[in-house]
């Protein structure tokens, strides 16, 4: 269903992509084919740049060549201008890709004697964009003409035949005009232009700049609505779509270690999923970074490329503060698997910081980022605009199937469990340090917050920081809450002594029913002693008794012989023997 | 009245190169086709040069419709524009010319009035 929608618009409306980057995915495509676009803004804004590189791009990756008519700028300045982006327009101008046309009016050299009408810039335009074949026409500003033409009648009535000029000459054409006080631009230039308006906004905030597109209306088509940040760098022109990406990334059942074998057994023995985001959040001191370290250690010796952002620490004193610890980075460095990038947070704008995010992830493509750490840059910067960002790298990294690790300080005084930049939405799993302050000394605790879709321990666990890297132990719950350091080892020792006790008991214990069985057969020997002196007495009777019975016998026969009785042969034979 | 006096002589010498017999003016009329407006434009045009140059002018009509590179050399937005390419400064008229002081004006045509 939402397919055959699609098709259907794409059917209706035909859209000349610009090329330039994030905008034509806000756009779905790009800006409508064969009409004109209208870009406002202040000065300063970049509406000349934009129209450029919608001229530059179509000419060099879309074949379309165009037409820049320039009412402020001569094609020598412009020449100039563009080139610190990157754009050779005099190349392009020598293979008829682009054609430049200054338009210069001097109002002081005018005089007006009668009827007119604007025919010339008919003609020249005409002319240029059929001298190579022109697709797209930029107009800029065109605003221009109001304060050098007096009769203000003619001039409208003129720029609404060129507008509807330019569309029966099917060219996708931009027209940018200074903004306005309450008008979106000073002459009421959307008037004309109704199909597609675009504005370009630059806020300073705090002395950082910001700059901003929004796509304010776009006849025919589905666009997004809400204000972009945008950049221009030496690359040019870069919108952020901010929701584009939206919540479609795939997602992997994969696991990685974090690097500490009993915090993967905190998380069902396996460690993070990959492509999910982790945020480590603690107060000052608490082994944030040391945990980042082991992650990217952990990373590195898998083999997988790691992105270090480093917003307090440089990469030289990271390093080094690591291999006290016993992790050693700096050979991963040198292997080109990781690499660090340290900038404070308050060098460039938030924008900024994306763009480059964006560019250098694009650039390295890594495994693993890491940004340490993120709340840095609330300084200055309303939290809702750092919120949006990182919900933006979130986004983007997570679309990349990137495993994200962010460190945050929680000051004192507020909330443990809420991070400073209230991204805490954003996070899959979420590790919490905390110290415990209990008999005159302080400690770390560990535990894991949250971690969607797996069966994450609730324990805290004591945090170690080792001369070989962190250690986690269990922690002992005591009376008075969890113990840890010393209390925790006099707790160790209690128990200790406790288990030797119950083992010496069961000893003496084994030792008596030992004694005991001995008695015992002893005494059954004894009754075995009796039973068998008794026996041979009793059996010795018998023998005597059996004798005397044979005895008697024997004198019965004696007897029998003596009277010469008849006897019988076997008794005989048995008597002789 | 003295000053006024004192501006317009200072006008006329400065115009003074227009007043030498020797100097002849070049004008330039562009135009995009035989319209109307270019028609008027070129009939008032005559007439004007017919009354104040003493035939010490040359007239080219440029049509733009046969020459539109042409355009971007003289700045023609605008047209018709007649442009007074000699004696220097340059100056650019722009309309049908049918408001003759105004042209005068912009001629610097106007001898102190």
């Amino acid at each position: 269903m939402k397919k055959a929608e699609s098709k259907l618009l794409n059917q209706t409306l035909s859209k000349s992509p610009t090329g330039i980057q994030g905008f034509d995915e806000i756009t779905n495509g790009g800006l409508p084919t064969g009409r004109p676009t209208l870009v406002c803004g202040g000065a300063g804004c970049g509406k000349t740049l934009f129209g450029m590189e919608f001229l530059v791009r179509g000419a060099t990756q879309f074949n379309e060549p165009g037409v820049f008519m320039s009412f402020e700028e001569t094609n020598k300045e412009l020449t100039k201008n563009v080139a610190s982006l990157g754009f050779d327009l005099e190349d392009l101008i020598k293979n008829k890709k682009i054609a430049l046309d200054h338009v210069h009016i001097e109002r002081s050299e005018i005089e007006e004697t009668g009827e007119y009408d604007l025919e010339g810039l008919f003609v020249r335009l005409n002319y240029a964009i059929d001298s190579i074949g022109a697709k797209r026409v930029v107009l800029d500003t065109i605003e221009s003409l109001f304060a050098g033409l007096p009769n203000q009648l003619i001039l409208r009535a003129e720029l609404r035949r060129l507008f509807h000029w330019l569309k029966d000459k099917g060219v996708t054409a931009i027209i940018t005009g200074e903004r306005g006080e309450e008008t979106l631009t000073r002459q009421g230039l959307e008037e004309y232009v109704s199909d597609c308006v675009i504005m370009l906004d630059h806020r300073v905030n705090e002395q950082t700049s910001t700059r901003r597109l929004r796509v304010v209306k776009y006849r025919g088509s589905m666009h997004g609505t809400n204000e972009y940040p945008f950049l221009i760098d030496e690359n040019g022109f870069s919108v952020l779509p901010v929701t584009s990406l939206g919540l479609k990334h795939i997602v992997s059942n994969k696991r990685i270690s974090s690097g500490i074998t009993l915090l993967d057994k905190m998380l069902e023995g396996k460690g993070y999923y990959r492509g999910s985001t982790v945020l480590v959040s603690g107060t000052a001191g608490v082994g944030k970074t040391s945990i980042a370290a082991h992650f990217a250690e952990a990373a590195c010796k898998r083999g997988e490329r790691v992105l270090y952002f480093c917003f307090e620490e440089s990469p030289n004193q990271l390093i080094r503060n690591m291999l006290s610890i016993g992790i050693k980075l700096e050979p991963w460095v040198r292997k080109g698997l990781l690499q660090f990038q340290a900038t404070r947070p308050t060098f460039y704008g938030l924008e900024m910081h994306l763009a480059v995010t964006h560019k250098i992830v694009s650039a390295f493509k890594p495994a693993v980022v890491i940004l340490d750490p993120i709340n840095t840059f609330v300084i200055g910067d309303k939290e809702s605009e750092v919120k949006t960002m990182l919900m933006r790298i979130v986004d983007f990294l997570k679309a990349n199937q990137i495993t994200a690790l962010f460190t945050s300080l929680t000051s004192g005084e507020s909330a443990l469990e809420s991070s400073d930049v209230g991204i805490s939405s954003l996070i899959d799993t979420w590790l919490l340090l905390r110290d415990i302050e209990l008999n005159g000394e302080r400690n770390r605790g560990m535990y894991v917050l949250k971690s969607r879709g797996m069966a994450n321990s609730n324990q805290i666990r004591e945090f170690i920081l080792t001369d070989h890297g962190v250690e986690l132990r269990e922690a002992y719950i005591g009376a008075s809450g969890v113990l840890t350091g010393s209390a925790r080892v006099a707790q160790e020792a209690l128990e200790n002594a406790e288990v030797l006790t119950r083992k010496h008991d069961i000893e003496r214990k084994k030792r008596e029913i030992e004694r005991k069985r001995k008695t015992l057969e002893a005494q059954i020997a004894a009754l075995h002693a009796d039973f068998a002196s008794e026996e041979s007495e009793a059996s010795k009777m018998i023998e005597t008794e059996q004798d005397m019975i044979k005895r008697l016998e024997q004198d019965k026969i004696e007897m029998a012989v003596s009277r010469k009785a008849v006897i019988e042969k076997g008794t005989t034979s048995k008597l002789k023997k | 009245m003295k000053l006024k006096k004192e501006n317009s002589d200072k006008r006329i010498k400065k115009e003074k190169p227009v007043k030498t017999p020797d100097d002849k003016w070049v004008l330039r009329l562009y135009v995009a086709g035989q319209t109307p407006k270019a028609l008027t434009a070129f009939t008032n045009l005559k007439k004007i040069c017919e009354e104040q140059l003493n035939g010490k002018y040359s007239i080219e009509v440029i049509d733009l419709l046969i020459n539109p590179q042409l355009g971007s050399e003289d700045q023609i937005l605008a047209l018709p524009t007649l442009v007074r390419k000699l004696p220097v400064p340059v100056r650019k008229i722009i309309g049908d010319l049918s408001n003759t002081e105004r042209v005068l004006v912009g001629l610097d045509l106007l001898p102190g009035c």
